[in-house]
C-alpha cells in the first residue's frame, strides 16, 4: 500500500532540547501502523511533532505533500484528527458540543449525517448527549474523543494512548471499534500505545521507540511472532 | 575542579563571597559621602530615592520572592507616612521614634489585610490590592477619620534638625539617617531571605502544594510576608513624610502604588539590588517623561513601560545578571568559578 | 416603602452596568486568565469616542453603533498587536503592560479632551416614570444592558462561532487539535470585552458626567460584582453586578452617604473572600494534586 503519511529524518525539540533524533517511518493508506515503547520513549511526542505542537526538524509527507512548514490548526484541516493522551475532553461542554466542535472547521452539510454515524458506533454516547462531558466516565471520554475525531470526517487519525486507565473488556471494545472505523471509514490509524499485544494484533505495521530513537520497524505480524523480539524488548 | 574540598564551599565560591563584601562596604561609604557633592534639593531627591528603595524591597519580598502581586503597597507607604505625622505634629514625638511605630502598625495591618486577600490568586488578588489603593484617598479624606487625618489638607511636619557634634546641614542630616535606616532595613530583610523563612517562601512559589505538604503552614505564611513587606514599606512611607515635611490624602492616590509595582519590576525581582534601581526609576523618570511632554507625561510613561516589558522583561537587575552570565561564557569555561555547574 | 423600592430599582440601573463590565472581565479572563486592568479606560475611550461623534453632529444611534464597532475594532487590533507577542510572558509583565495601557488611555483622554467634565447625552425621555419609581434612561439603560446580555448568551450557546471561542477559552490545546484558529478566538474575545465596555460606557456617563477618570469606580464595584457573584462564571458575573449596584445605592442613600463609595466596594471585596471565596454561583474548585 502507497504511504498516507511519511515522516523522514523526524527531529522534534523541547525548546533547545533535542527529544526525537531522527525519526523516519510511514502509515500505509487505508492501514494501521503502531509506535510502541515504554514510557518515556517519545511516542506521544512524535505524534505531537507530527501536529506541530513543537519544534521540527526533518520531512513530514502528507498524501505526498510536505506538511512540516505548516501550523497545526492547517494540518488538522487537511484531515488528520490527533486524539490526545488523556482524552483532551471539554468538560464543560456537553457531549453534543464536543461533537460539534470536532466538526467545526466543516463547511458541508453532511455534519449531521456524520452525528448519526458517531452515535452508532458509540451507542453510549449518544444516550448521554446532553450530558457534560466532564461527568462522563474514563471510557466514556475516550470514547467521545475518538467521536469528536471522527467528526472532522479524518483521513489519517493519530491515537495517543486509547487503553491508558481503562478496563480490559472496555479497551477490547475499543479496538474492536477502531478496526470497525478503519475498514468501513478507510481512515488510516497511527496508534501509540503500551498494550503491544493489542496493538500489533490491530496494527499492520509497527515501531519500536526508545529514547527518541527508532530501534525495530516491521510487519506487526512479523514482530508479533519473533519470540526472541518479544520478549526482549515488549516484555511478553 | 580536581581541588574542590568536600568539607567546605570550594575555594572559588568563598573568594566570591568577599568580594561581595567588600562591594557592599565600598558603596556604602560612596554613599555615605555623596551628600557632600551635591545641592540640597539633590540630596533630598536621593534622600527619597532610598526611601522607595526601602518600600520596593517590601514588595520584592512579596512579589520577587513569595509570587504574590500587590497594586496597593500605596496604602501602606501612606499608613506609615501619616502614622509619622501624626505622632510627630500632634503627640510631639521625635522623628526617629516615629518609624518602629508606622512598622507595626502596617505590619499589623497587612497581616490583616492578607489574611481573607490571599485566598485569592494572581491577577485576582491584584484587582484586590488596586481596589485598596483606589479606596486610600477617599477614606483618608473621609470625614470619619478627619479629625486624625486634617481631611483634605493634610498634616506638615518640620524637617528635623542634625545632631549638634555633625557639621551637616539637615537635608544632609537626613539623607544619612535614612541612609542607615536603609541599610538596617536591607540587613534585616536579606537576613529573612537567606534563612528558613526565604526558603519557605520560595517553596511557596514554586510549588504551593509540595510546601503544603512539608507541613509549612501556606495561609499563614503568605499572610505574615504580607505584613512584613507592609512594615518595610510603612518605614519607607514615614521616611518619605519627614523628608517632604507633609502627608495629604490626594498624594497617596492609585498611581503611587502603581509607580511602585512599576518601580518592582524594572528595577529587577528577585534580586536585592533591584530596590535601588527602581528607586532611581521612580524618581527621576516621572521627571523625564514631563520633559518629553508637558501636556501627557503619563502617556510618555505608559509607553515606556510597555517598552520596557518587551525589551527587559526581567527588569535592569535581571538584564545585568544576563549580560555578567554572557560575559563570563564569551570569556570561557577556564573563568568559572567551580562547585556547581 | 416606595422610597426603598426607588433606591433598589436605581440600584438595578446601576448594577446593569456593573454586570456588563463584569462580564466583559470575566470572558477575557475565561480565555486568557489575564485581567485587562486597562477596561475600564478603554470604556472610557470608547464614550469619549461617541461624544465626540456626536459632538460632531452625528445622531444619536449612529453614534452609537458606530462607537461598538470601532471599539470591537480597536479590542481585537490591541490583542493582535500589542499582547500577542507577549503570549509566554511571566504574569507581572503583563500586569505592567495592562498598567500602562491603563495610563496611556487615561492620559491621552486627558490631554485630547481636558479634565474639565463634559455632559453626555442620554437617548431615553428624561422624565421620571412608574410615579417617580424609576427615571427614564435607567429603565432605558437597564433594557439596553439586558438586550446584550441576551444577544451574547444566544451568541455563545446556539452559533458556530460562539461554541469556538468557548471551546478555545476553555481548553486551547484541545481545539486546536480540532482546527480552531484560538489566536483569532482571543482576539474576537477582547474586541467584545471592548464593545461591552463602550456600551457600560455610554449608559454610565449620562449619570456620572463624563470625565477621564469616571470609569476607575465602575471598574471596581465591576470586580466586587464578578467576585460576589462568582469570579469563574460569567452568569455569576452578571448576577453579582446586580447585586452590588443594588447594594451601593442602598448603602449610600441609608448607610454611608456618596463619600465612601470605593471604601465600600473594597469592603465588599474583602467581605465576599472572608465569608464565601467562591462567590454565590461559583464551584468551590477542588483541586486535585
Amino acid at each position: 500500500m502507497p504511504a498516507l503519511l511519511e515522516a523522514n529524518a523526524l527531529r522534534a525539540y523541547y525548546g533547545a532540547r533535542p527529544v526525537l533524533h531522527g525519526l523516519s517511518f510511514s502509515v500505509p493508506e487505508g492501514g494501521i501502523a503502531t509506535l510502541l515503547g515504554a514510557n518515556g520513549a517519545g511516542k506521544t511526542t512524535t505524534l505531537r511533532a507530527l501536529c506541530k505542537m513543537l519544534r521540527v526538524e526533518g520531512e513530514i509527507r502528507f498524501a505526498g505533500q510536505r506538511i512540516d512548514h505548516r501550523s497545526t490548526e492547517q494540518i488538522v484541516r487537511l484531515g488528520i484528527a490527533h486524539v490526545p493522551d488523556g482524552r483532551g475532553t471539554f468538560v464543560d461542554l456537553t457531549v453534543e458540543e464536543n461533537l460539534k466542535v470536532g466538526a467545526i472547521t466543516r463547511r458541508d452539510r453532511e455534519i449531521a449525517g456524520d452525528f448519526e454515524r458517531a452515535y452508532g458506533y458509540f451507542p453510549r454516547l449518544k444516550e448521554r448527549r446532553r450530558q457534560q462531558a466532564g461527568t462522563l466516565s474514563g471510557g466514556e471520554q475516550q470514547m467521545l474523543a475518538i467521536a469528536r475525531a471522527l467528526m472532522l470526517r479524518p483521513r489519517l487519525l493519530l491515537l495517543d494512548e486509547p487503553s491508558f486507565g481503562l478496563a480490559p473488556l472496555l479497551v477490547e471494545e475499543i479496538f474492536r471499534i477502531m478496526r470497525q472505523i478503519n475498514q468501513q471509514e478507510h481512515v488510516s490509524i497511527l496508534l501509540v500505545e503500551q498494550n503491544a499485544s493489542l496493538a500489533l494484533d490491530l496494527a499492520d505495521d509497527a515501531y519500536l521507540l526508545e529514547t527518541g530513537r527508532l530501534v525495530l520497524s516491521g510487519k506487526a505480524a512479523d514482530i508479533a511472532k519473533a519470540e526472541s523480539v518479544r520478549r526482549s524488548y515488549l516484555g511478553y | 575542579m580536581a581541588n574542590a574540598t568536600i568539607t567546605g564551599a570550594a575555594p572559588a565560591t568563598r573568594i566570591a563571597g568577599s568580594w561581595r563584601a567588600l562591594a557592599v562596604v565600598l558603596v556604602l561609604a560612596a554613599a555615605t559621602a555623596l551628600p557632600f557633592g551635591l545641592s540640597d534639593y539633590q540630596t533630598f531627591q536621593v534622600t527619597l530615592v532610598l526611601a522607595y528603595a526601602i518600600a520596593l524591597l517590601g514588595l520584592n519580598m512579596l512579589t520577587g520572592f513569595s509570587g504574590q502581586i500587590s497594586l496597593g503597597h500605596g496604602a501602606f507607604y501612606a499608613l506609615g507616612g501619616y502614622v509619622a505625622a501624626i505622632l510627630m505634629d500632634r503627640y510631639d514625638w521625635p522623628y526617629w521614634t516615629t518609624l518602629p511605630v508606622a512598622g507595626a502598625a502596617c505590619l499589623v495591618a497587612g497581616f490583616l489585610f492578607g489574611l481573607p486577600a490571599l485566598r485569592l490568586e494572581g491577577l485576582y488578588l491584584a484587582l484586590a490590592t488596586l481596589a485598596l489603593a483606589v479606596a486610600t484617598p477617599q477614606l483618608l479624606k473621609s470625614k470619619l477619620l478627619e479629625d486624625w487625618t486634617g481631611g483634605v489638607q493634610g498634616i506638615s511636619v518640620l524637617k528635623p534638625d542634625p545632631p549638634d557634634f555633625l557639621p551637616v546641614n539637615p537635608d544632609q542630616w537626613l539623607y544619612l539617617f535614612t541612609l542607615g535606616v536603609t541599610a538596617l532595613m536591607f540587613l534585616i530583610g536579606w537576613n529573612i531571605l537567606r534563612g528558613r523563612i526565604g526558603r519557605a517562601l520560595r517553596a511557596i512559589r514554586e510549588h504551593p502544594v509540595a510546601a503544603e505538604a512539608m507541613g509549612v503552614n501556606t495561609a499563614l505564611y503568605k499572610s505574615l510576608v504580607f505584613g512584613v513587606s507592609a512594615m518595610f514599606t510603612g518605614i519607607a512611607g514615614a521616611l518619605g513624610a519627614i523628608a517632604i515635611q507633609f502627608v495629604a490624602p490626594d498624594s497617596f492616590d492609585v498611581f503611587l502604588s502603581i509607580r511602585l509595582l512599576v518601580g518592582l519590576v524594572v528595577g529587577g525581582l528577585g534580586a536585592i539590588s533591584g530596590a535601588f534601581w527602581g528607586g532611581l526609576f521612580i524618581q527621576f523618570v516621572p521627571n523625564i517623561a514631563d520633559q518629553i511632554s508637558k501636556a501627557a507625561p503619563w502617556a510618555i510613561y505608559g509607553i515606556f513601560l510597555i517598552g520596557f516589558m518587551y525589551a527587559m522583561p526581567t527588569g535592569v537587575a535581571g538584564g545585568l545578571r544576563l549580560m555578567a552570565g554572557r560575559l563570563r561564557r564569551w570569556r570561557g569555561p577556564a573563568d568559572q568559578p567551580g562547585g556547581d555547574a | 416603602m416606595e422610597s426603598l423600592l426607588h433606591q433598589v430599582l436605581s440600584g438595578l440601573a446601576t448594577g446593569s452596568i456593573y454586570a456588563s463590565m463584569a462580564l466583559a472581565l470575566v470572558m477575557i479572563y475565561q480565555a486568557t486568565h489575564h485581567l485587562n486592568f486597562a477596561q475600564g479606560e478603554m470604556a472610557m475611550a470608547s464614550t469619549y469616542l461617541a461624544w465626540s461623534l456626536i459632538d460632531a453632529g452625528l445622531p444619536y444611534w449612529a453614534a452609537f453603533v458606530l462607537t461598538i464597532a470601532l471599539s470591537f475594532a480597536a479590542g481585537v487590533a490591541l490583542e493582535r498587536i500589542v499582547l500577542r507577542p507577549l503570549t509566554n510572558a511571566p504574569v507581572l509583565s503583563l500586569v505592567i503592560v495592562f498598567i500602562g495601557l491603563l495610563v496611556i488611555f487615561n492620559s491621552v483622554a486627558g490631554w485630547i479632551f481636558t479634565y474639565t467634565i463634559k455632559t453626555f447625552p442620554s437617548p431615553f425621555p428624561t422624565q421620571p416614570l412608574f410615579g417617580g419609581l424609576l427615571s427614564g434612561h435607567e429603565l432605558g439603560a437597564m433594557s439596553v444592558t439586558l438586550i446584550m446580555l441576551l444577544l451574547l448568551y444566544l451568541f455563545f450557546r446556539y452559533t458556530r462561532l460562539g461554541l469556538a471561542m468557548r471551546a478555545a477559552a476553555q481548553n486551547p490545546v484541545s481545539s486546536r487539535l480540532a482546527g480552531v484558529r484560538v489566536g483569532w478566538m482571543l482576539a474576537l474575545g477582547w474586541g467584545m470585552a471592548a464593545a461591552i465596555g463602550a456600551v457600560a460606557g455610554m449608559m454610565i456617563a449620562p449619570v456620572v458626567f463624563l470625565d477621564p477618570n469616571m470609569m476607575a469606580g465602575v471598574l471596581l464595584y465591576a470586580f466586587a460584582g464578578a467576585l460576589v457573584g462568582g469570579i469563574d462564571n460569567p452568569m455569576g458575573a452578571v448576577v453579582g453586578g446586580f447585586i452590588v449596584g443594588v447594594l451601593e445605592n442602598l448603602a449610600g442613600a441609608y448607610l454611608i452617604g456618596t463619600e465612601l463609595k470605593l471604601t465600600l466596594a473594597l469592603v465588599v471585596i474583602v467581605g465576599v473572600l472572608v465569608v464565601k471565596p467562591s462567590g454565590l454561583l461559583g464551584r468551590v474548585l477542588v483541586s486535585r494534586v
